[in-house]
């Protein structure tokens, strides 16, 4: 018990060294969660501008309306595993920017204390951050929450978490084994998960091959879990099948990507892709 | 004067050693968990039980590190996978260097001659093709949580988070290497101080520092976390003399009163003059010649009657000299 507290301890290393990069990059952050409202609020006008583009008649009011949250739900969600995935995955490519990387692995450190620093950390970054486009997309619309069920979603949420936790630990490799391009390279993951998991529209009107690769994407879970929670009032007995198949999905790529960044660690080492500040 | 005569009085440190006192007081400070005085082999090294051999403080055996040059993937794919594999590049040599606890080594050479691969390999950063490499008994390949309790490094880049302070980096290592925040805190004001760092810089970013006081910064990081084996990686390329000295007294410090052993990897004769032990001159990732530095000068001939330098020594056992290919001082890094 007290080695895991020590561990637990060390691992807020990480998080208030993030916190501090946050704070010292301030301007980039307002820049950043700038863009990432203007993108949102862009994605969440196609619904409520439908209309005047093609017919004033297309949509019904409530259709219009479930629409602006079905494209809100997509925008939020999608903005929130992003930011995990990303956090993540830049845990290499933020010490390579800085030329800390031959530090930060030769402190006595476990691997995945590391991980869980990060890791906590990109939750609370990422709720955060979704928390204020939520914020500013409430004063910009008129959202119809009255069947929402919070207490759902939430789980589904965090449930939902882990997986693209695991899938970002593997997205860190990228960076460590390719320290020039490896952080661009995450960046594949990311467009295609956000292709494939109907972020955006219902994965059932995907065309073939993307349908199908959609099945394989965690995220297309998330994202049908939290619409079905919020824009139809699901419960969690309408849902466990989701909730336990993502939990599934997470306790296998959450170990998985460890043992795999484990595998390309040694192999850098073994390499000497260490000491380069990419 | 010696620098740490000027640590501020505690009660711990009165009639003792300055730095003895701070690396006692930071053991008691420590959290707990995995740490140094938990390790069995570590406490055995600090105090030997009758009859008990104690390890050596790094014990290089036989090490060799060659690393591939241009064999990508892409590149092999171009070539249809017929073409030869990627060229190698012998770094490290069938080297071997035993260097008892409380030594200050030196590893001497130009540029590109393999002293940064052997720092990293030493220091967990690398592995070995053959060879083994044990500090205080642990070998860095099978017991690398161990051997990371015990060593710290400053090479030749400050290497911190350089919008961050020195405050806000330094307690990023002290959580690190689990050294009580509190006493984390209060010791990083003081140490800095001592290195002659003013308060106000304390508190504001990397990126407005010099590079002398980021090395400063370096310094007080590796001091904080309290190392058995500090491995000095060219800690004082680019500074000015007034710089190298602080660093250079820092080094004698830390071995007198805090009973540390040091590597010191240089190609500044005087320094590894003046610091080492005994020095090791290396060129081509072989040792060439190993000995204190009395005896080294020994080997080259007495030039106008004068005691020949560290320098004449590396031109007569190399054949070359080494401060023309030390001058751009940017290491290549093998």
């Amino acid at each position: 018990m007290t080695a895991v507290h020590s561990e637990l301890k060390a691992s807020y290393a990480f998080v208030e060294r993030n916190i501090n990069l946050v704070k010292r990059y301030w301007g980039w952050e307002l820049v950043w969660i700038a863009y990432t409202i203007a993108n949102s609020l862009a994605v969440v006008l196609i619904a409520s501008g439908i209309n005047a583009a093609i017919d004033h008649n297309a949509l019904t009011r409530a259709q219009e309306s479930r629409l602006v949250l079905f494209l809100t739900v997509g925008a939020l969600v999608w903005h929130y595993l992003a930011v995990v995935f990303e956090v993540v995955s830049d845990m290499i490519s933020w010490e390579r920017w800085e030329g800390t990387i031959e530090y930060t692995f030769m402190a006595p450190v476990r691997r995945a204390t590391h991980m869980v620093g990060t890791t906590l950390f990109s939750l609370v970054y990422g709720l955060v951050h979704t928390a204020v486009i939520l914020a500013v997309i409430v004063v910009a619309f008129d959202l119809d929450m009255a069947n929402a069920n919070y207490a759902a979603a939430a789980v589904v949420l965090v449930v939902g978490s882990l997986s693209l936790v695991g899938i970002g630990i593997m997205g860190a490799v990228l960076p460590l084994l390719y320290p020039e391009r490896g952080s661009q390279m995450t960046h594949v993951i990311q467009a295609t998960l956000v292709l494939v998991s109907g972020v955006y529209v219902v994965p059932a009107a995907l065309p073939e091959p993307l349908r199908t690769l959609s099945a394989f994407s965690p995220a297309t879970y998330v994202l049908g879990g939290i619409r079905a929670a919020l824009l139809d009032g699901a419960g969690l007995d309408q849902m466990w099948r989701t909730v336990v198949g993502l939990l599934c999905v997470g306790l296998v790529l959450v170990p998985a990507g460890v043992w795999v960044f484990g595998r390309a660690e040694r192999y850098a080492k073994r390499t000497g892709r260490l000491k380069r500040s990419g | 004067m010696c620098v740490t005569d000027r640590l501020p009085d505690h009660p711990q440190t009165q009639a003792k050693p300055a730095l003895r006192a701070a690396a006692e007081e930071r053991t008691m400070k420590t959290e707990p968990g995995p740490q140094v005085a938990a390790a069995p082999h570590a406490s055995a090294h600090r105090t030997p039980g009758p009859g008990v051999s104690e390890p050596p403080a790094l014990l290089v055996d036989g090490v060799t590190k060659v690393f591939r040059k241009g064999g990508g993937l892409l590149r092999r794919l171009r070539r249809n996978g017929a073409a030869p594999a990627a060229r190698p590049v012998v770094a490290v040599d069938n080297v071997s260097l035993h260097v008892p606890r409380g030594e200050i080594f030196g590893l001497l050479g130009p540029n590109g001659t393999g002293k940064s691969t052997l720092i990293r390999l030493m220091s967990t950063l690398l592995l070995p093709d053959s060879g083994t490499v044990r500090v205080f008994g642990f070998d860095v390949e099978r017991d690398e949580f161990r051997v990371k309790q015990l060593i710290n490094r400053v090479s030749v880049e400050a290497s911190f988070f350089k919008k961050l302070s020195p405050m806000e980096n330094l307690m990023y290592a002290a959580r690190l290497y689990r050294v009580d925040t509190r006493y984390a805190r209060r010791r990083i004001v003081e140490i800095l101080a001592l290195l002659e760092l003013q308060e106000r810089n304390i508190w504001s970013p990397m990126e407005d520092m010099s590079r002398g006081m980021q090395q400063k910064v370096a310094i007080a990081r590796a001091f904080l976390t309290a190392p058995v084996l500090l491995l000095l990686d060219e800690p004082t390329t680019g500074l000015d003399p007034h710089g190298k000295r602080a660093v250079q007294a820092f080094v004698r410090d830390i071995r007198d009163h805090h009973d540390t052993t040091v590597l010191l990897t240089t190609h500044d004769m005087l320094e590894a003059d003046a610091l080492c032990d005994r020095v090791a001159i290396i060129d081509s990732g072989h040792i060439v010649a190993l000995d204190t530095p009395a005896n080294l000068k020994g080997l080259a001939p007495r030039v106008n009657g004068h005691e020949a330098t560290l320098e004449d020594v590396f031109l007569t056992v190399t054949g070359r000299e080494l401060r023309r290919e030390s001058e751009p001082s940017h290491d290549s890094g093998t």
